[in-house]
């Protein structure tokens, strides 16, 4: 199942995949047993309480996680009367589909989001580039010179990321030795992403994990070191990558200074640095339907997949320990 | 003559050998990395290290000007206000940031079929862009009798709060807003490590006689005390350099009651042109969340061994 790449996973066939796979992991459940016992479960206290605990957290969640989402779907499609004098409403006094059309065209909502998408992909091209290169040297390779670069990349997880931020904007104004200005090019934010420390060391950590005798194996076969990285160490990787992909992706779509300060150019805005742009000129409805359409993608995005996304960001913190 | 000549040879049967044996190409292979961590890691840190002694606004050549810009920036009577807010959002935000998640993620871990419908329920916030969030936020404290949030609070005969206009309210409304959005994702990192948890010890602390509370602090805690202290100093580092919430809710205001430091540097650079003073406020936050995180590791190191 591991070796096989998340976006395969999921197109292989979502709907019986998922349902087998939750059933088996309730059998294999029922034997193990958490915090609270059987012997507890008779006790009056537990066997009530729990539920009503259970039920007022479910609440809870579904009233944070669902309800500003469905009030967003609501006011999107009301008029700006409705959504100001009576944002509580449970219905607005007539749907205006025309909300969401408008503001794909006036607002340009499509056009930001796909620059949204540009850069989450770019981002996500030269993270892994560098990284799964980078991890392969100081992995695999192990030059004499390794063990500095993987001090010096090291070094750098420890240092706040704002001791870099103004001099970062002045490199993107004027590259040192190269002389070019990257502002208000897609680059000024592919590029950065690319230099992050955790990715790094992720990768070279799952390298290094991986079996000396294989490395051996295909190097006796013949293999160059291109070979060997391409027909061995990245297939071996998979996992690793579908990871470090997705959490690329989550941190560039969630960034806002950094795009905010490089691309002041409305036309290359991601929809974050649009939105706040674009409010203070559009009326209440279109910013709302605005707001819904920006929402939407990512929601959609995360419910078809939601297993991917839960054990890369659950993983991402056994790494960080 | 034969001297010269022999470490010649042999320097030159070294490259071959350093040639045949792959190096060059792991010098190709490495180049990616040392590029970009030149270029967007390792020179702006030496970077920023050198604008914060220069006078450099990108119109005149910069200057060195010794450790002016520090003084400028310590004597500034904005900062005392601003230090005073990040910590007061730092504190605000692991009091309300810290227990939600880890009573979720302990919660749901309990839940045999239903717990994934609440792993995902409660990472929905976290998906959606915090620039979107905020807005739709920012929104939701509308200070009239008909905001969404004051229409909630006169269901119970609460009078209408003014939320983000005031001073002291300002504060803890960014860090609800903060907490909804990053508790999931949080809460699923924290099950993710509950995995581990030895099962077989609830067993003997039962036996011992231990009740559902006390299993919950003396086993399943202690197993995740790892992660649990590496989140809150990450949790503490992301907090001291706060800049999209304050600066899209209120801009700072009002009456800079919710000015953060990294706010404070973004006004030196981008509106004043004075990259120097900005650089030297850097430059000493990153020394002092180095110094806590030296501090922290020391003092949770010392506490978990006792």
């Amino acid at each position: 199942m591991t070796s096989l790449p998340i976006t395969e996973q999921v197109a292989a066939s979502p709907d019986e995949a998922a349902p087998a796979k939750r059933s088996r992991r309730r059998t294999a459940e029922a034997q193990e047993r958490g915090i609270i016992s059987t012997a507890d479960r008779k006790r009056p206290l537990i066997r009530y309480g729990m539920p009503t605990v259970q039920v007022l957290l479910f609440v809870g969640v579904l009233v944070a996680g669902v309800g500003p989402l469905l009030w967003l779907l609501k006011s999107g499609l009301s008029t700006s009367q409705d959504i100001l004098q009576g944002p509580m409403q449970l219905w607005p006094s007539g749907i205006q589909w025309a909300n969401l059309p408008n503001a794909w065209t006036k607002v340009q909502i499509g056009s930001y989001l796909g620059n949204t998408a540009i850069i989450a992909i770019g981002s996500l091209l030269s993270t892994l580039f560098v990284c799964t290169t980078g991890a392969f040297v100081l992995s695999v390779l192990r030059p004499r010179w390794g063990p500095i670069v993987t001090g010096a990349v090291l070094a750098t997880l420890f240092l706040p990321g704002v001791i870099s931020l103004v001099p970062l904007y002045l490199t993107i104004l004027k590259m040192p030795v190269l002389g070019v200005n990257l502002q208000n090019t897609f680059w000024a934010v592919w590029l950065p992403q690319a230099a992050g420390a955790f990715n790094i060391l992720v990768m070279k950590r799952y390298f290094d994990a991986i079996p000396r005798e294989l490395i051996e194996a295909a190097r006796i076969d013949g293999a160059s070191n291109l070979r060997l990285f391409t027909a061995l160490i990245l297939p071996l990787s998979k996992p690793i990558l579908g990871v470090v992909a997705l959490l690329t992706v989550i941190g560039s779509w969630k960034d806002y200074l950094w795009p905010l300060l490089v691309l002041p150019d409305p036309r290359l805005q991601p929809i974050s640095v649009a939105l706040p742009r674009v409010q203070q000129t559009t009326e209440i409805s279109l910013q709302m339907s605005a707001l819904f359409l920006a929402v939407l993608v990512p929601v959609v995005l995360f419910l078809v997949f939601q297993k991917q996304f839960l054990r890369g960001v659950g993983m991402s913190g056994g790494i960080k320990e | 003559m034969a001297l010269s000549i022999r470490p010649n040879a042999q320097s030159r049967r070294g490259v071959l050998t350093w040639y045949r044996s792959g190096g060059l190409s792991a010098v190709l292979f490495a180049l990616p990395l040392v590029l970009i961590f030149l270029y967007f890691s390792w020179g702006p840190i030496v970077r920023g290290l050198v604008l914060s002694f220069q006078k450099n606004n990108l119109v005149t050549t910069p200057e060195w000007v010794g450790w002016s810009n520090f003084s400028y920036v310590l004597t500034d009577p904005q900062l005392p206000q601003a230090t005073l807010n990040t910590l007061y959002f730092a504190a605000l935000a692991l009091v309300f940031g810290f227990p939600v998640p880890l009573f979720l993620a302990v919660f749901i871990s309990e839940l045999r079929s239903t717990g994934w419908l609440y792993n995902v329920l409660s990472y929905l916030p976290a998906v959606v862009p915090p620039v979107a969030a905020i807005l739709l936020w920012k929104f939701f404290y509308d200070p009239s009798a008909t905001g969404v949030f004051n229409t909630m609070l006169g269901w119970f005969g609460i009078d209408p709060l003014s939320w983000l206009n005031s001073p002291s309210l300002a504060m803890p409304a960014i860090v609800l807003e903060a907490t909804w959005a990053g508790a999931g994702a949080t809460a699923i990192i924290y099950l993710a490590a509950l995995t581990g948890v030895r099962t077989e010890l609830y067993e003997a602390a039962e036996l011992d006689g231990a009740g559902i509370w006390s299993r919950v602090w003396h086993v399943t805690l202690p197993q995740i005390r790892g992660i649990i202290l590496i989140m809150m100093l990450l949790q503490l580092i992301g907090t001291f350099q706060v800049f999209t919430e304050p600066f899209l809710f209120t801009g700072g205001g009002p009456n800079n009651a919710t000015t953060t430091i990294l706010l404070l540097i973004y006004r030196y650079a981008f509106v004043n042109g004075d990259f120097g003073a900005a650089t030297a406020l850097s430059v000493l936050l990153a020394g002092v969340l180095c110094v806590l995180s030296v501090v922290y590791h020391f003092l949770t190191r010392r506490w978990s061994t006792t």
